[in-house]
Protein backbone atom coordinates (compact mmCIF):
# COMPACT_ATOMS: atom_id res chain seq x y z
CA UNK A 1 0.00 0.00 0.00
CA UNK A 2 1.95 3.27 -1.50
CA UNK A 3 2.04 6.43 0.24
CA UNK A 4 1.82 9.49 -1.14
CA UNK A 5 2.79 12.45 0.29
CA UNK A 6 1.65 15.58 -1.99
CA UNK A 7 2.47 19.40 -1.19
CA UNK A 8 1.35 18.94 2.80
CA UNK A 9 2.34 21.88 4.84
CA UNK A 10 1.19 21.93 8.51
CA UNK A 11 0.70 25.56 10.12
CA UNK A 12 -0.27 25.74 14.04
CA UNK A 13 -0.83 28.40 16.30
CA UNK A 14 1.63 29.21 19.26
CA UNK A 15 0.76 32.07 21.66
CA UNK A 16 -0.31 34.40 18.09
CA UNK A 17 2.84 33.34 16.31
CA UNK A 18 1.95 30.79 13.41
CA UNK A 19 4.35 28.18 13.28
CA UNK A 20 5.58 26.24 10.09
CA UNK A 21 6.17 22.54 11.28
CA UNK A 22 5.76 21.03 7.94
CA UNK A 23 6.79 23.27 4.66
CA UNK A 24 5.84 21.61 1.32
CA UNK A 25 6.76 17.94 1.84
CA UNK A 26 6.74 15.50 -1.21
CA UNK A 27 7.03 12.29 -0.26
CA UNK A 28 6.80 8.25 -2.30
CA UNK A 29 6.94 5.40 0.44
CA UNK A 30 6.72 2.19 -1.42
CA UNK A 31 5.91 -1.12 -0.50
CA UNK A 32 8.48 -2.81 1.37
CA UNK A 33 10.96 -0.41 2.18
CA UNK A 34 12.85 0.30 5.72
CA UNK A 35 13.29 4.23 5.63
CA UNK A 36 14.92 6.03 8.56
CA UNK A 37 13.71 9.34 9.47
CA UNK A 38 16.95 11.49 10.87
CA UNK A 39 16.05 15.41 12.30
CA UNK A 40 17.19 17.24 15.25
CA UNK A 41 14.31 17.71 18.15
CA UNK A 42 11.83 19.81 16.69
CA UNK A 43 12.84 19.83 12.73
CA UNK A 44 9.34 18.11 12.31
CA UNK A 45 9.64 14.70 11.86
CA UNK A 46 7.12 13.04 14.46
CA UNK A 47 5.11 15.77 12.84
CA UNK A 48 5.46 14.15 9.35
CA UNK A 49 4.84 10.58 11.01
CA UNK A 50 1.83 11.14 12.22
CA UNK A 51 0.59 12.60 9.20
CA UNK A 52 0.61 9.19 8.15
CA UNK A 53 -2.02 7.60 10.43
CA UNK A 54 -3.66 10.46 10.00
CA UNK A 55 -3.56 11.75 13.44
CA UNK A 56 -2.49 15.14 12.69
CA UNK A 57 -4.42 16.73 9.52
CA UNK A 58 -2.47 18.33 7.21
CA UNK A 59 -3.14 22.66 6.71
CA UNK A 60 -2.66 21.74 2.77
CA UNK A 61 -1.98 19.23 0.66
CA UNK A 62 -2.99 15.64 -0.27
CA UNK A 63 -1.98 12.71 1.22
CA UNK A 64 -3.05 9.50 -0.89
CA UNK A 65 -2.87 5.59 0.86
CA UNK A 66 -3.09 3.06 -1.68
CA UNK A 67 -4.59 5.86 -4.11
CA UNK A 68 -7.06 6.89 -1.83
CA UNK A 69 -6.93 10.47 -0.29
CA UNK A 70 -7.51 10.12 3.11
CA UNK A 71 -8.93 13.71 3.42
CA UNK A 72 -11.84 12.50 1.15
CA UNK A 73 -15.48 12.59 3.22
CA UNK A 74 -15.59 9.39 2.29
CA UNK A 75 -12.76 7.51 3.48
CA UNK A 76 -12.40 5.43 6.40
CA UNK A 77 -9.95 7.31 8.77
CA UNK A 78 -9.98 4.26 11.52
CA UNK A 79 -9.34 2.04 9.26
CA UNK A 80 -6.22 4.01 8.19
CA UNK A 81 -5.02 3.64 11.98
CA UNK A 82 -5.08 0.32 11.70
CA UNK A 83 -3.26 -0.16 8.64
CA UNK A 84 -0.45 2.58 9.80
CA UNK A 85 0.63 1.36 12.74
CA UNK A 86 2.45 3.77 14.79
CA UNK A 87 4.34 2.81 17.89
CA UNK A 88 5.28 5.83 20.01
CA UNK A 89 8.78 7.44 22.41
CA UNK A 90 8.34 5.11 25.25
CA UNK A 91 5.54 2.96 24.24
CA UNK A 92 5.42 0.81 27.59
CA UNK A 93 4.31 4.22 28.97
CA UNK A 94 0.64 2.94 27.58
CA UNK A 95 0.63 -0.46 28.92
CA UNK A 96 -2.18 -0.82 31.10
CA UNK A 97 -3.87 -4.45 31.52
CA UNK A 98 -3.06 -7.15 33.93
CA UNK A 99 -0.96 -9.51 31.40
CA UNK A 100 0.40 -9.21 28.56
CA UNK A 101 -1.27 -11.19 26.52
CA UNK A 102 -4.51 -9.19 27.36
CA UNK A 103 -2.52 -5.87 26.76
CA UNK A 104 -1.48 -7.14 23.12
CA UNK A 105 -5.45 -8.26 22.25
CA UNK A 106 -6.73 -4.38 23.00
CA UNK A 107 -5.77 -3.16 19.63
CA UNK A 108 -7.64 -6.26 17.50
CA UNK A 109 -10.08 -6.16 19.63
CA UNK A 110 -11.47 -2.43 19.03
CA UNK A 111 -11.38 -3.49 15.66
CA UNK A 112 -14.51 -5.53 16.05
CA UNK A 113 -12.62 -9.17 15.62
CA UNK A 114 -13.95 -12.30 16.76
CA UNK A 115 -12.27 -13.53 20.21
CA UNK A 116 -10.32 -16.62 17.94
CA UNK A 117 -9.10 -13.74 15.43
CA UNK A 118 -7.59 -11.35 18.01
CA UNK A 119 -6.39 -14.11 19.74
CA UNK A 120 -4.48 -15.81 17.10
CA UNK A 121 -3.54 -11.96 15.98
CA UNK A 122 -2.22 -11.33 19.53
CA UNK A 123 -0.17 -14.89 19.83
CA UNK A 124 1.45 -14.11 16.55
CA UNK A 125 2.30 -10.68 16.93
CA UNK A 126 4.00 -11.74 20.22
CA UNK A 127 6.08 -14.79 18.22
CA UNK A 128 6.82 -11.89 15.78
CA UNK A 129 8.39 -9.58 18.59
CA UNK A 130 10.36 -12.53 19.71
CA UNK A 131 8.73 -12.63 23.49
CA UNK A 132 9.14 -15.87 24.83
CA UNK A 133 5.96 -17.89 25.99
CA UNK A 134 6.58 -17.63 29.67
CA UNK A 135 6.26 -13.99 29.92
CA UNK A 136 2.96 -13.93 27.83
CA UNK A 137 0.53 -14.39 31.17
CA UNK A 138 2.83 -12.47 33.62
CA UNK A 139 1.97 -8.40 34.43
CA UNK A 140 3.34 -6.26 31.65
CA UNK A 141 5.01 -4.31 34.35
CA UNK A 142 7.11 -6.90 35.79
CA UNK A 143 9.07 -7.10 32.28
CA UNK A 144 12.22 -5.65 31.57
CA UNK A 145 12.51 -2.53 29.56
CA UNK A 146 13.29 -4.45 26.62
CA UNK A 147 10.36 -6.69 27.06
CA UNK A 148 7.91 -3.75 27.74
CA UNK A 149 9.08 -2.20 24.58
CA UNK A 150 8.31 -5.49 22.67
CA UNK A 151 4.49 -5.92 24.19
CA UNK A 152 3.93 -2.22 23.37
CA UNK A 153 5.46 -2.86 19.60
CA UNK A 154 3.37 -6.46 19.67
CA UNK A 155 0.32 -4.64 20.46
CA UNK A 156 0.42 -2.28 17.11
CA UNK A 157 1.36 -5.11 14.98
CA UNK A 158 -1.26 -7.25 16.17
CA UNK A 159 -3.57 -4.77 14.18
CA UNK A 160 -2.16 -6.14 11.38
CA UNK A 161 -0.62 -2.77 9.51
CA UNK A 162 1.00 -2.59 6.34
CA UNK A 163 3.26 0.09 7.53
CA UNK A 164 4.62 0.43 10.69
CA UNK A 165 6.24 3.52 11.86
CA UNK A 166 8.45 3.16 15.17
CA UNK A 167 9.13 6.77 16.95
CA UNK A 168 12.67 6.46 18.72
CA UNK A 169 11.63 2.87 19.15
CA UNK A 170 15.19 2.05 21.07
CA UNK A 171 15.43 5.32 23.31
CA UNK A 172 16.24 4.96 26.87
CA UNK A 173 17.63 0.85 26.11
CA UNK A 174 21.24 -0.47 27.34
CA UNK A 175 23.02 -1.29 24.03
CA UNK A 176 22.32 -4.99 23.88
CA UNK A 177 18.87 -3.75 23.88
CA UNK A 178 18.98 -1.54 21.41
CA UNK A 179 20.63 -4.49 18.96
CA UNK A 180 17.56 -6.93 20.08
CA UNK A 181 14.51 -4.70 19.41
CA UNK A 182 16.30 -3.37 15.77
CA UNK A 183 17.56 -7.07 14.99
CA UNK A 184 13.35 -8.05 15.61
CA UNK A 185 12.85 -5.42 13.86
CA UNK A 186 14.63 -6.27 10.72
CA UNK A 187 13.92 -9.43 10.83
CA UNK A 188 9.69 -8.42 10.98
CA UNK A 189 10.21 -6.41 8.12
CA UNK A 190 11.81 -9.36 6.12
CA UNK A 191 9.46 -11.57 7.02
CA UNK A 192 6.05 -9.57 6.71
CA UNK A 193 7.11 -7.48 3.85
CA UNK A 194 5.51 -4.17 5.26
CA UNK A 195 6.63 -1.26 4.95
CA UNK A 196 9.19 0.14 8.61
CA UNK A 197 9.64 3.34 9.11
CA UNK A 198 12.21 4.21 11.71
CA UNK A 199 12.47 7.58 13.29
CA UNK A 200 15.63 8.28 15.28
CA UNK A 201 18.36 9.70 16.66
CA UNK A 202 21.10 7.17 16.34
CA UNK A 203 23.03 7.58 12.86
CA UNK A 204 24.83 4.41 13.78
CA UNK A 205 21.76 2.48 14.09
CA UNK A 206 20.16 3.85 11.07
CA UNK A 207 23.38 3.71 8.71
CA UNK A 208 23.26 -0.18 10.22
CA UNK A 209 19.43 -1.15 9.49
CA UNK A 210 17.78 1.13 6.71
CA UNK A 211 17.60 1.73 2.84
CA UNK A 212 16.43 4.92 2.50
CA UNK A 213 17.19 7.96 4.87
CA UNK A 214 15.18 11.13 4.98
CA UNK A 215 16.61 13.80 6.58
CA UNK A 216 14.22 16.48 7.94
CA UNK A 217 15.13 20.14 8.61
CA UNK A 218 13.22 23.11 9.67
CA UNK A 219 10.06 21.42 8.45
CA UNK A 220 11.19 20.64 5.10
CA UNK A 221 13.20 17.28 3.06
CA UNK A 222 16.83 18.20 3.46
CA UNK A 223 18.13 15.07 2.05
CA UNK A 224 16.28 11.22 0.99
CA UNK A 225 18.69 8.99 -0.51
CA UNK A 226 20.29 5.83 0.58
CA UNK A 227 22.87 6.09 3.54
CA UNK A 228 26.17 6.19 1.79
CA UNK A 229 24.59 9.30 0.04
CA UNK A 230 23.19 10.73 2.63
CA UNK A 231 26.05 10.70 4.91
CA UNK A 232 28.36 12.18 2.43
CA UNK A 233 26.76 15.34 3.26
CA UNK A 234 28.63 15.20 6.41
CA UNK A 235 29.27 19.00 6.93
CA UNK A 236 25.73 19.91 6.11
CA UNK A 237 24.18 17.45 8.35
CA UNK A 238 26.86 18.91 11.17
CA UNK A 239 25.11 22.33 10.69
CA UNK A 240 21.97 20.80 11.54
CA UNK A 241 22.79 19.41 14.58
CA UNK A 242 23.30 15.35 13.49
CA UNK A 243 26.25 14.23 12.14
CA UNK A 244 27.26 10.76 10.26
CA UNK A 245 27.94 7.45 11.67
CA UNK A 246 31.19 7.35 13.73
CA UNK A 247 33.21 4.82 11.15
CA UNK A 248 32.43 7.70 8.35
CA UNK A 249 34.62 9.90 10.24
CA UNK A 250 37.42 7.34 10.88
CA UNK A 251 37.22 6.75 7.16
CA UNK A 252 38.39 10.46 6.52
CA UNK A 253 40.60 10.48 8.93
CA UNK A 254 42.46 8.16 7.20
CA UNK A 255 42.25 9.50 3.79
CA UNK A 256 43.41 12.88 5.48
CA UNK A 257 46.58 11.02 6.02
CA UNK A 258 47.24 9.08 2.75
CA UNK A 259 45.28 6.04 2.99
CA UNK A 260 43.71 5.13 -0.30
CA UNK A 261 40.17 4.20 1.39
CA UNK A 262 36.97 5.33 0.24
CA UNK A 263 34.99 7.51 2.98
CA UNK A 264 31.42 6.35 2.12
CA UNK A 265 31.49 3.83 4.17
CA UNK A 266 28.69 3.94 7.07
CA UNK A 267 29.02 0.46 9.15
CA UNK A 268 31.80 -1.70 11.22
CA UNK A 269 31.66 -4.10 8.79
CA UNK A 270 32.53 -1.97 5.32
CA UNK A 271 35.05 0.09 7.76
CA UNK A 272 36.98 -3.03 7.93
CA UNK A 273 36.54 -4.64 4.10
CA UNK A 274 37.70 -0.78 2.93
CA UNK A 275 40.80 -1.24 5.30
CA UNK A 276 41.96 -4.29 4.77
CA UNK A 277 41.19 -4.19 0.99
CA UNK A 278 43.87 -0.98 1.48
CA UNK A 279 46.40 -3.10 3.27
CA UNK A 280 46.68 -5.74 0.53
CA UNK A 281 47.04 -2.86 -2.14
CA UNK A 282 49.74 -1.75 -0.01
CA UNK A 283 51.30 -5.65 0.65
CA UNK A 284 51.43 -5.87 -3.67
CA UNK A 285 52.72 -2.81 -4.17
CA UNK A 286 55.59 -3.16 -1.87
CA UNK A 287 56.46 -6.88 -3.27
CA UNK A 288 56.31 -5.37 -6.71
CA UNK A 289 59.30 -3.07 -5.77
CA UNK A 290 61.08 -5.23 -3.09
CA UNK B 1 38.65 9.60 52.33
CA UNK B 2 37.40 11.06 49.33
CA UNK B 3 34.25 12.77 48.65
CA UNK B 4 32.47 9.88 47.80
CA UNK B 5 32.98 6.77 49.76
CA UNK B 6 30.80 3.46 50.17
CA UNK B 7 31.59 0.84 51.70
CA UNK B 8 30.29 -2.46 51.89
CA UNK B 9 26.76 -1.22 50.59
CA UNK B 10 23.75 -3.57 50.17
CA UNK B 11 20.49 -2.40 48.74
CA UNK B 12 17.48 -4.53 49.45
CA UNK B 13 13.78 -4.08 48.20
CA UNK B 14 10.73 -6.56 49.23
CA UNK B 15 8.59 -7.58 46.21
CA UNK B 16 5.17 -7.19 46.81
CA UNK B 17 2.23 -8.36 44.62
CA UNK B 18 -1.10 -6.56 44.01
CA UNK B 19 -2.59 -7.62 47.72
CA UNK B 20 0.46 -6.61 49.31
CA UNK B 21 1.85 -9.80 50.10
CA UNK B 22 5.59 -10.52 49.91
CA UNK B 23 6.76 -12.48 47.01
CA UNK B 24 10.75 -12.12 47.96
CA UNK B 25 13.47 -10.22 48.54
CA UNK B 26 15.43 -8.54 45.18
CA UNK B 27 18.78 -7.63 46.32
CA UNK B 28 19.34 -4.26 43.86
CA UNK B 29 23.15 -3.56 45.23
CA UNK B 30 25.23 -5.82 46.55
CA UNK B 31 28.73 -5.23 48.10
CA UNK B 32 29.49 -2.49 46.53
CA UNK B 33 32.86 -0.04 47.51
CA UNK B 34 33.79 2.93 45.95
CA UNK B 35 36.44 5.61 46.83
CA UNK B 36 35.66 8.69 44.38
CA UNK B 37 38.23 11.78 44.96
CA UNK B 38 37.27 15.00 45.14
CA UNK B 39 37.98 16.69 41.12
CA UNK B 40 37.63 13.23 39.55
CA UNK B 41 35.24 12.00 36.45
CA UNK B 42 33.85 8.45 37.05
CA UNK B 43 31.59 6.82 34.53
CA UNK B 44 29.14 3.76 35.84
CA UNK B 45 27.82 1.26 32.76
CA UNK B 46 25.95 -1.38 33.33
CA UNK B 47 22.87 -2.33 31.04
CA UNK B 48 18.74 -2.00 32.06
CA UNK B 49 18.67 -3.54 35.47
CA UNK B 50 22.06 -3.46 36.54
CA UNK B 51 21.52 -1.29 39.60
CA UNK B 52 23.35 1.58 38.74
CA UNK B 53 20.53 4.10 39.22
CA UNK B 54 19.84 2.54 42.17
CA UNK B 55 23.49 3.20 43.68
CA UNK B 56 23.22 6.92 42.38
CA UNK B 57 20.38 7.19 44.54
CA UNK B 58 22.67 6.45 47.29
CA UNK B 59 24.56 9.13 47.01
CA UNK B 60 22.10 12.09 47.34
CA UNK B 61 20.35 10.18 50.24
CA UNK B 62 17.09 9.15 48.39
CA UNK B 63 17.99 5.77 49.04
CA UNK B 64 19.81 4.71 52.36
CA UNK B 65 21.93 1.19 52.46
CA UNK B 66 20.37 -1.44 53.77
CA UNK B 67 23.90 -2.62 55.09
CA UNK B 68 26.99 -0.69 54.70
CA UNK B 69 27.34 2.44 54.88
CA UNK B 70 27.60 5.59 52.41
CA UNK B 71 29.56 8.67 52.81
CA UNK B 72 28.88 12.06 51.04
CA UNK B 73 31.82 14.72 51.96
CA UNK B 74 32.80 12.74 54.87
CA UNK B 75 28.96 12.89 56.08
CA UNK B 76 26.88 9.53 56.60
CA UNK B 77 24.18 9.07 54.25
CA UNK B 78 21.83 7.84 57.06
CA UNK B 79 22.06 10.93 59.55
CA UNK B 80 18.99 12.76 59.27
CA UNK B 81 21.06 15.74 60.59
CA UNK B 82 23.34 15.81 57.58
CA UNK B 83 20.47 15.00 54.53
CA UNK B 84 20.20 18.99 53.40
CA UNK B 85 24.07 18.93 53.13
CA UNK B 86 24.32 15.96 51.63
CA UNK B 87 21.65 16.79 48.98
CA UNK B 88 23.87 20.51 48.53
CA UNK B 89 26.97 18.60 48.33
CA UNK B 90 25.91 16.50 45.72
CA UNK B 91 23.22 17.35 43.29
CA UNK B 92 21.42 15.09 40.85
CA UNK B 93 20.11 15.37 37.34
CA UNK B 94 17.84 12.92 35.96
CA UNK B 95 16.58 11.53 32.52
CA UNK B 96 13.81 13.25 31.37
CA UNK B 97 14.12 17.49 31.81
CA UNK B 98 10.36 17.88 31.57
CA UNK B 99 10.62 16.58 35.40
CA UNK B 100 13.14 18.51 36.51
CA UNK B 101 12.01 22.21 35.71
CA UNK B 102 9.46 24.02 37.64
CA UNK B 103 9.90 27.32 36.65
CA UNK B 104 8.10 29.67 34.42
CA UNK B 105 11.40 31.40 33.49
CA UNK B 106 14.79 29.93 33.24
CA UNK B 107 16.42 31.84 35.73
CA UNK B 108 13.57 31.42 38.34
CA UNK B 109 14.30 27.74 37.84
CA UNK B 110 17.80 28.28 38.60
CA UNK B 111 17.46 30.27 41.35
CA UNK B 112 14.80 27.81 42.96
CA UNK B 113 17.78 25.73 44.71
CA UNK B 114 19.98 28.34 46.56
CA UNK B 115 16.45 30.15 47.15
CA UNK B 116 15.40 27.30 49.59
CA UNK B 117 18.89 27.02 50.91
CA UNK B 118 18.21 30.35 52.51
CA UNK B 119 21.13 32.17 50.11
CA UNK B 120 20.67 36.00 50.03
CA UNK B 121 18.47 37.32 47.20
CA UNK B 122 21.83 39.26 45.64
CA UNK B 123 23.72 35.93 46.47
CA UNK B 124 21.06 34.23 44.37
CA UNK B 125 21.14 36.38 41.44
CA UNK B 126 24.92 36.05 41.15
CA UNK B 127 24.52 32.40 41.48
CA UNK B 128 21.73 32.13 38.77
CA UNK B 129 24.02 33.90 36.56
CA UNK B 130 27.10 32.52 37.09
CA UNK B 131 25.21 28.86 36.92
CA UNK B 132 23.82 29.54 33.57
CA UNK B 133 27.42 31.12 32.08
CA UNK B 134 28.84 27.53 33.11
CA UNK B 135 26.68 25.47 30.76
CA UNK B 136 26.09 28.14 27.84
CA UNK B 137 22.96 28.98 28.66
CA UNK B 138 22.89 33.09 29.70
CA UNK B 139 21.58 33.93 26.90
CA UNK B 140 18.33 31.86 27.54
CA UNK B 141 17.86 33.49 30.97
CA UNK B 142 14.79 34.87 30.09
CA UNK B 143 13.04 31.98 28.04
CA UNK B 144 10.34 29.93 29.03
CA UNK B 145 11.60 26.81 29.68
CA UNK B 146 9.42 24.73 26.89
CA UNK B 147 10.69 27.07 24.24
CA UNK B 148 13.99 25.51 24.74
CA UNK B 149 15.27 22.14 23.26
CA UNK B 150 15.90 18.59 25.11
CA UNK B 151 19.54 19.78 25.47
CA UNK B 152 18.88 23.06 26.51
CA UNK B 153 16.52 22.32 29.41
CA UNK B 154 18.87 19.55 30.63
CA UNK B 155 21.47 21.99 30.48
CA UNK B 156 19.38 24.71 32.70
CA UNK B 157 18.44 21.29 34.58
CA UNK B 158 22.32 21.46 35.36
CA UNK B 159 22.80 24.77 35.68
CA UNK B 160 20.19 24.59 38.63
CA UNK B 161 22.01 22.19 40.57
CA UNK B 162 25.32 24.10 39.93
CA UNK B 163 23.73 26.96 41.76
CA UNK B 164 23.45 24.96 44.77
CA UNK B 165 27.44 24.74 44.53
CA UNK B 166 28.05 21.14 45.00
CA UNK B 167 31.33 19.41 45.14
CA UNK B 168 29.81 16.46 43.07
CA UNK B 169 27.35 16.20 40.75
CA UNK B 170 25.34 12.93 40.20
CA UNK B 171 23.77 13.06 36.26
CA UNK B 172 21.61 9.62 35.74
CA UNK B 173 21.18 9.27 31.95
CA UNK B 174 21.29 12.75 31.08
CA UNK B 175 21.76 12.32 27.52
CA UNK B 176 19.49 9.17 26.74
CA UNK B 177 16.05 11.41 25.47
CA UNK B 178 18.60 13.78 23.37
CA UNK B 179 19.47 14.46 20.20
CA UNK B 180 23.26 14.17 18.81
CA UNK B 181 23.05 17.90 18.99
CA UNK B 182 21.69 17.98 22.72
CA UNK B 183 24.40 15.48 23.71
CA UNK B 184 26.91 16.96 22.56
CA UNK B 185 26.19 20.09 23.91
CA UNK B 186 24.95 18.20 27.72
CA UNK B 187 28.67 16.17 27.79
CA UNK B 188 30.41 19.28 26.67
CA UNK B 189 28.92 21.51 29.79
CA UNK B 190 29.20 18.22 32.38
CA UNK B 191 33.50 18.11 30.82
CA UNK B 192 33.71 21.92 31.63
CA UNK B 193 32.61 21.97 34.72
CA UNK B 194 35.19 19.03 35.82
CA UNK B 195 37.66 20.73 33.65
CA UNK B 196 37.27 24.39 35.10
CA UNK B 197 35.20 23.79 38.31
CA UNK B 198 37.07 20.75 39.40
CA UNK B 199 33.47 19.75 40.30
CA UNK B 200 33.03 15.49 40.94
CA UNK B 201 30.98 14.33 38.36
CA UNK B 202 29.47 10.86 38.30
CA UNK B 203 27.96 9.85 34.83
CA UNK B 204 25.31 7.07 34.18
CA UNK B 205 25.24 6.58 30.60
CA UNK B 206 24.47 4.26 28.11
CA UNK B 207 26.67 6.19 25.34
CA UNK B 208 29.69 4.76 25.36
CA UNK B 209 31.80 7.34 23.64
CA UNK B 210 30.58 9.90 26.80
CA UNK B 211 32.71 7.46 28.99
CA UNK B 212 35.92 7.42 26.97
CA UNK B 213 37.15 11.21 28.74
CA UNK B 214 36.11 9.55 32.21
CA UNK B 215 39.13 9.78 35.13
CA UNK B 216 37.68 5.59 35.89
CA UNK B 217 34.92 3.39 34.74
CA UNK B 218 32.55 1.18 36.68
CA UNK B 219 30.83 -1.23 34.90
CA UNK B 220 27.74 -2.86 37.44
CA UNK B 221 26.16 -6.30 36.60
CA UNK B 222 23.77 -7.80 39.05
CA UNK B 223 23.96 -4.88 41.09
CA UNK B 224 27.63 -5.69 41.31
CA UNK B 225 30.83 -3.68 40.33
CA UNK B 226 32.23 -6.32 37.66
CA UNK B 227 34.71 -4.55 35.76
CA UNK B 228 36.78 -1.42 36.87
CA UNK B 229 39.32 0.72 35.49
CA UNK B 230 40.47 3.48 33.12
CA UNK B 231 38.37 3.74 29.48
CA UNK B 232 41.39 2.45 27.68
CA UNK B 233 41.66 -0.29 29.83
CA UNK B 234 37.95 -1.00 30.44
CA UNK B 235 37.12 -0.98 26.77
CA UNK B 236 39.87 -3.60 25.90
CA UNK B 237 37.63 -5.98 27.14
CA UNK B 238 35.56 -5.74 24.08
CA UNK B 239 34.10 -9.65 24.38
CA UNK B 240 33.26 -9.14 28.16
CA UNK B 241 31.38 -6.10 27.92
CA UNK B 242 28.90 -7.66 25.30
CA UNK B 243 28.49 -10.48 27.39
CA UNK B 244 26.95 -7.91 30.03
CA UNK B 245 24.79 -6.01 27.20
CA UNK B 246 27.12 -3.50 26.56
CA UNK B 247 28.79 -2.12 23.54
CA UNK B 248 32.25 -0.15 23.07
CA UNK B 249 32.59 3.23 20.82
CA UNK B 250 32.54 2.49 17.17
CA UNK B 251 36.53 3.09 16.65
CA UNK B 252 36.99 0.96 19.35
CA UNK B 253 35.70 -2.12 17.95
CA UNK B 254 37.03 -1.98 14.25
CA UNK B 255 39.91 -1.72 16.15
CA UNK B 256 38.97 -4.91 17.73
CA UNK B 257 37.50 -6.57 14.30
CA UNK B 258 40.94 -5.80 12.49
CA UNK B 259 43.25 -7.30 15.53
CA UNK B 260 40.94 -10.45 14.87
CA UNK B 261 41.91 -10.35 11.29
CA UNK B 262 45.48 -10.11 12.26
CA UNK B 263 46.23 -6.76 12.40
CA UNK B 264 48.77 -5.63 14.90
CA UNK B 265 46.66 -3.01 16.90
CA UNK B 266 47.10 -2.48 20.52
CA UNK B 267 43.37 -3.27 22.49
CA UNK B 268 41.73 -0.38 24.33
CA UNK B 269 41.76 2.13 21.04
CA UNK B 270 39.36 4.89 22.20
CA UNK B 271 40.00 7.51 19.08
CA UNK B 272 39.98 8.13 15.37
CA UNK B 273 43.40 9.63 15.93
CA UNK B 274 44.73 6.21 18.09
CA UNK B 275 43.61 3.87 15.09
CA UNK B 276 45.24 5.94 12.14
CA UNK B 277 48.35 5.62 14.39
CA UNK B 278 48.48 2.35 15.12
CA UNK B 279 47.56 1.69 11.42
CA UNK B 280 50.29 3.85 10.17
CA UNK B 281 52.53 1.88 12.81
CA UNK B 282 51.56 -1.33 10.36
CA UNK B 283 52.46 0.22 7.20
CA UNK B 284 55.80 0.90 8.59
CA UNK B 285 56.30 -2.68 9.37
CA UNK B 286 54.67 -3.59 6.12
CA UNK B 287 57.45 -1.47 4.50
CA UNK B 288 59.82 -2.44 6.09
CA UNK B 289 59.17 -6.02 5.77
CA UNK B 290 59.29 -5.25 1.87
CA UNK B 291 62.77 -3.71 1.92
CA UNK B 292 64.55 -6.38 3.49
Amino acid sequence: MPIIIDKVSYVYEDTGMSVRALDNINLVIPDGQFIGIIGHTGSGKSTLVQHLNGLIKATSGNIYFNGEDIYADDFDRKKLRSKVGLVFQYPEHQLFETDVFTDVCFGPKNLGLSKKEVELRAYQALKLVGLPDEYFYQSPFDLSGGQKRRVAIAGVLAMKPQVLVLDEPTAGLDPKGRDEILDQISKLKRETGMTVILVSHSMDDVARYVDRIIVMNKGSVMYDDVPRQVFRHYAELEKIGLAAPQVTYIMKELQEHGYDVSDDVTTIDEAKEEIERCFTRLAAAGKEKG
Amino acid sequence: MGIIKVKDLIYEYIRRDEEGNVEGITTAVDDVNLDISQGDFVAILGHNGSGKSTLAKHLNAILYPTEGTVWVDGKDTQKDEYIWEIRQTAGMVFQNPDNQIIGQIVEEDVGFGPENMGVPTKEIWERVDESLKEVGMYEFRHYSPNKLSGGQKQRVSIAGVIAMHPKCIILDEPTAMLDPKGRREVIRAVRALNDVERITVILITHYMEEVIYADRVYVMDKGKITLQGTPREVFSEVERLKELRLDVPQVTELAYELRQDGFPIPKGILTKEELREALDACAGRMSEKARE
